[in-house]
């Protein structure tokens, strides 16, 4: 594992004020943040929130029916919410939780009303732009009984050789009924380190589904981000598409934890290594029956980097329905033909087997935001192969 | 159209074809027979340029243009065009995507042509994943008919195909020679046929594609040579009543040194 020295940032001292239109953020700024997932030319969501360096610098809600505050905000109005901040998430766990819990810059709490239904995704975007910098993030959503959101949150770094750290805590509460789909896209560059620690609650009925897409450089990313599925017929579904360039260092897993009878997860990772280092965790345990889990972890190493696939499966009673599939490879030669006999050369019937294996698609990302992530394979190709 | 000068051809040590000569004129349909290790599937293999097929000798000219050592999208966009036996599954490219990409840029209607293979339910599908024998048949005849080549090679395209199929198969294996895959509507069909006549190589064992199409010549290949040139009918009768083994005695050129059994 590469170290992170948290004595190497400040983490102080690095503030901005309020910006009211982010349209007015600089281009290149707008288009790092295009890349992790946010367009904010655009900016149609349901509620639009920035975190630039150390200081919540936009906070807007547009739906009625979602509470969006920054989380130091909502700790002063609801008394710390005691129900919430710090439930999930053991803020003695290490040296990055508890920076965070000293002293927390910013970050979100999210909220929606019982029943309500938020069309369009809330837009969060989480930015270091000071060199040296360290951020310190609490959010905290929280899906009351019946409704549904999408988070769609970008985390992004000013440039590709910016160097800063960033420590991110989130806790998800998914009540009774309720629907939470969490779109993460990182943009980070060779100088970021990035340690976040995320814990959910699913209750009765209620459904966590997540995508995390990472595309570009990382100097050291470590999370193992953990639902639990504490209530009856609860779902739990991560996928995830990692691709690690040389000088990349992720350690990246998704855990479920099915407590609860009639539960289901699916685990499902794609990683690509064109020179990087990937570890690839995945753990499902089943503590309650009937529940049915499924991992599955492909990757392919294309140049050079290390691979690690760690699927890990853990039962407690009889009766549990838990499998795993892990596999390395590369790239078929017989696929590679295949496509060039249609007339594509190489490069071409490459990138075209690697967007299918990465299957980005499947996050039903539209736009602006599909057409960036596309660049983006785009470029593995060229770097990778 | 295509024509192959005493080609020789190994998979790593093994010589596979020993001096193939064939000449295939514009439009027309030859027919290639053998048994099982003859070298058919090779000789097609190495018209599409496969990787593992050695020429070692001998030369292949696809209108006027010597291909013998071309990589293999460049005969695809010359005009080749293969249905494969076996072809890989590649997860994540949905067959709508594929047979676009096979148009390159010639703008084609995805859904109508899937409908004169009765694929319509497959274009969301990943290509070959989990397709039946005959649903392969299918997807590579329509790969074929938005790649539009001039010339198609068909490795056994009755092989574990039902009879149902088989008929769909062959009518439009036959439509796709014939030239008529995207005609413009209204279009008068006698004139411009003879025109657009596509070539084919087809490697048959039944010889049950012969119902449906009009193939003009027809040729056995056998321990790596061609021999016995005939009307593919007669071909084929000729081995229903005698098999393969007739075949030896009347080799065009055995090779200099080579055992003749």
């Amino acid at each position: 594992m590469k170290d992170v020295k948290l004595s190497d940032y400040t983490f102080s001292g690095v503030e901005h004020g309020e910006i009211a239109d982010l349209r007015t953020l600089d281009k290149s700024d707008k288009n790092r943040i295009l890349y992790a997932g946010v367009d904010l030319d655009q900016g149609d969501g349901s509620a639009l929130f920035m975190q630039m360096d150390q200081s919540t610098v936009h906070c807007e809600t547009r739906d009625p029916g979602l509470e969006l505050l920054d989380i130091n905000v909502a700790m002063k109005r609801y008394d710390g919410l005691p129900e919430f901040a710090w439930k999930l998430v053991d803020r003695d766990k290490d040296e990055f939780t508890r920076a965070v819990a000293d002293k927390t810059h910013g970050g979100y709490f999210i909220r929606t009303k019982p029943g309500a239904v938020i069309k369009k995704p809330v837009q969060s975007c989480l930015f270091l732009k000071a060199d040296k910098a360290g951020q310190n993030v609490h959010n905290i959503v929280v899906v009351e009984e019946g409704s549904e959101v999408h988070i769609m949150t970008g985390c992004s770094t000013a440039h590709g050789e910016t160097h800063a750290a960033h420590l991110g805590i989130t806790e998800y509460y998914v009540k009774k009924g309720g629907k939470l789909t969490f779109t993460m896209i990182h943009n980070w560059g060779e100088g970021a380190s990035v340690r976040p620690r995320s814990v959910g609650v699913v209750e009765e009925g209620g459904v966590f589904q997540n995508n995390y897409v990472l595309l570009s450089p990382v100097g050291t990313l470590q999370m193992y981000p953990t639902i639990n599925l504490n209530g009856r017929g609860s779902i739990a579904r991560f996928n995830s598409v990692i691709v690690t360039p040389p000088g990349s260092y992720v350690d990246c897993g998704n855990r479920v934890i099915m407590n609860a009878p009639e539960t289901r997860c699916e685990i499902i990772s794609r990683t690509i290594t064109t020179g990087g280092v990937n570890i690839a965790r995945g753990h499902i345990a089943g503590n309650a029956v009937p529940c049915r889990g499924h991992l599955e972890c492909k990757g392919l190493i294309l140049g050079g980097g290390q691979m690690l696939a760690v699927p890990e499966l853990d039962a407690t009673v009889e009766g549990v329905d838990l499998s795993h599939e892990a596999a390395v490879g590369k790239i078929a030669q017989e696929e590679i033909e295949y496509l060039m006999a249609r007339g594509m050369d190489e490069a071409e019937a490459t990138s075209t087997i690697v967007r299918g294996f990465l299957n980005v698609d499947i996050m039903g990302l539209e736009g602006p935001l599909a057409r960036a992530i596309q660049e983006q394979v785009a470029q593995i190709d060229k770097n990778g192969i | 159209m295509l024509k192959i000068e005493d080609l020789r051809v190994s998979i790593g040590d093994k010589e596979v074809l020993r001096g193939i000569n064939l000449h295939i004129r514009e439009g027309e349909t030859f027919i290639l027979f053998g048994p099982n290790g003859s070298g058919k599937t090779s000789l097609l293999m190495t018209l599409m340029g496969f990787s593992g097929y050695t020429v070692t000798g001998g030369s292949i000219i696809f209108r006027g243009q010597d291909i013998t050592h071309m990589p293999m999208y460049e005969r695809a966009r010359l005009g080749i065009g293969m249905s494969f036996q076996r072809p890989p599954t590649i997860h994540g490219l949905k067959t709508r995507d594929l047979v676009l990409r096979c148009a390159r840029g010639r703008e084609i209607d995805p859904e109508a042509m899937a409908a004169k293979v009765n694929f319509t339910d497959f274009l969301e599908r990943d290509i070959n994943a989990g397709f039946s024998g005959g649903e392969i048949k299918r997807s590579e005849l329509l790969q074929l008919m938005a790649q539009k080549p001039s010339f198609v090679l068909f490795d056994e395209p009755e092989s574990g195909v039902d009879l149902e199929n088989m008929q769909l198969i062959g009518k439009v294996v036959r439509r796709l020679l014939d030239g008529e895959v995207d005609m413009p509507p209204g279009a008068c069909a006698k004139p411009l046929k003879c025109k657009l006549r596509t070539s084919g190589l087809i490697i048959t064992h039944t010889g049950y594609i012969l119902d449906y199409i009009n193939a003009d010549r027809g040729q056995v290949l056998y321990q790596g040579h061609l021999c016995c040139e005939a009307r593919p009918r007669d071909i084929l009768e000729h081995i229903r009543s005698f098999g393969y083994q007739e075949c030896i005695k009347c080799l065009n050129e055995p090779a200099p040194g080579q055992i003749v059994l």
